[in-house]
């Protein structure tokens, strides 16, 4: 199931932030290394909430800087 | 069932443009750099008060309407930056309109989403048949907020005003459905703290004017959820659903805003007006600004199904749901237009650095 989460999840940011897939490593910092600016982390966690059916507040939000962090945090709204 | 339809039309534009190019001379920024964030390329400067653009752009929907200022019942202008406290922006705009002592006026101050709730406040007081005829003005002089040391928010606003005459129909056209909020958990996310003419004694402290702050990521957030989901309310309760929709105006805050918006809505890029490239956020005249450029660009035919989506400072939030009428073309033609100025961009923009500071290239 979580390779399902993490296809979905890389799906989500290929087509709604128009990121290269193969950029998209765990570490991959959003605005340092994938140049999304703070509005998009914004999008990105929208999108997220749409795709996944789940609610990320702004705490959670503020949190989140890496793929690996936004997977982590599927991941452990979904289990 | 008595409801209350659109018949006139206009806007006010001042003549002054403040272009990304004139903010790359005045900060670290640029064009691809504001495009990007905003859609932004340039905004308009007003070089007259709010009010002088209301009656201008009221002047105009008038003549659209085919009306003269004797036959409108009441005025609400919508504006959160006033000619005046005391009296109300209002009042300026009935002088200047020359309107009749009968001819009730006030001032709606929902922000951002002061257009529509006031579209909502006059449809509804048409419906109730205690009045006929209304005009309503949103007028906004955005820039005499705007601090120019503040690169993040400076690059946003800019001045205009819309206005429409509403009157009544027994036809199955006009305002179907509305509704309102407000979400005052996030109303320090979007304020301005101290604006001089606001201030009461026991704030007055020297040097603490502000021009508007705003925490971008938290109120784009709100924004979309709270423009989605109310476009959906407003569309529901109108009996309707989104593939009706031909043309959603929203609020012009943010390119990104509309464009998640819309994608929240499945709409696709055709039905979603957009005109904030030209003007920046103009506040509650942002809606009538595009309507008007909507109707003549011919994105709205008799009984197309207009949805206005906004959100602003507070936050408040509005969505109506409006079957347009049979008309689509203006009755007769105003000539009014804002006196000339002999004032530069500069001069214009002086009192800014005075108040706010000056801009760090114009230090």
């Amino acid at each position: 199931m979580s390779n399902d989460i993490d296809s979905r999840l890389i799906r989500v940011l290929v087509e709604e932030l128009d990121l290269e897939e193969e950029k998209l490593v765990p570490d991959a910092n959003f605005e340092e290394d994938l140049d999304v600016d703070s509005l998009g982390v914004v999008e990105l966690l929208m999108a997220l909430e749409d795709e996944f059916g789940v609610e990320i507040p702004d705490e959670e939000a503020e949190q989140i800087t890496t793929v690996g962090e936004a997977a982590a945090l599927i991941h452990q709204k979904l289990s | 069932m008595r409801r209350a339809v659109i018949s006139g039309w206009g806007r006010c534009v001042p003549p002054t443009v403040l272009s990304n190019a004139d903010l790359e001379g005045m900060m670290d920024t640029s064009d691809e750099w504001i495009t990007v964030r905003s859609g932004i390329k340039e905004r308009r400067i007003s070089h007259v008060e709010p009010s002088e653009m209301a009656a201008v752009a009221g002047s105009h929907a008038l003549a659209a309407a085919g009306l003269g200022i004797e036959d409108i019942d009441l005025i609400i202008l919508a504006s959160c930056t006033s000619d005046s406290v005391v009296p109300a922006t209002a009042a300026h705009v009935h002088r200047l309109l020359e309107a009749p002592v009968a001819t009730a006026a006030f001032d709606l101050n929902a922000n951002c989403s002061g257009f529509v709730y006031s579209l909502i406040t006059a449809s509804k007081m048409i419906e109730s048949g205690m009045y006929s005829r209304v005009l309503v003005v949103a007028a906004e002089r955005l820039s005499a907020l705007i601090d120019f040391t503040d690169r993040s928010t400076a690059v946003l606003f800019g001045d205009a005003a819309g206005a429409v005459v509403l009157e009544p129909t027994e036809e199955e056209y006009g305002l179907l459905s509305g509704c309102m909020q407000m979400d005052s958990s996030a109303l320090t996310y979007l304020e301005v703290t101290e604006d001089g003419l606001h201030r009461m004694p026991e704030r007055h402290m020297e040097d603490a004017y502000g021009g508007i702050a705003m925490n971008g990521r938290e109120v784009f957030r709100r924004a979309v959820v709270a423009m989605g989901d109310l476009s959906v309310r407003a569309v529901t309760a109108a009996g309707l659903d989104l593939d009706d929709v031909d043309l959603l105006i929203p609020h012009q805050a943010n390119i990104r805003i509309i464009d998640a918006t819309a994608r929240r809505l499945k709409l696709p890029a055709h039905k979603v007006y957009t005109n904030i490239h030209a003007y920046g956020n103009t506040s509650a005249a942002t809606i009538p600004v595009a309507l008007t450029e909507a109707l003549e660009q011919g994105y709205i035919s008799p009984g197309s199904h207009v949805v206005f989506a906004a959100f602003g400072g507070g936050l408040t939030a509005a969505a109506a749901m409006m079957r347009w009428g049979e008309r689509t073309e203006p009755l007769e033609r105003s000539d009014a237009v804002l006196a000339p100025t002999e004032r530069s961009l500069m001069e214009l923009l002086d009192a800014n650095f005075q108040v706010y500071g000056f801009p760090e290239k114009l230090k």
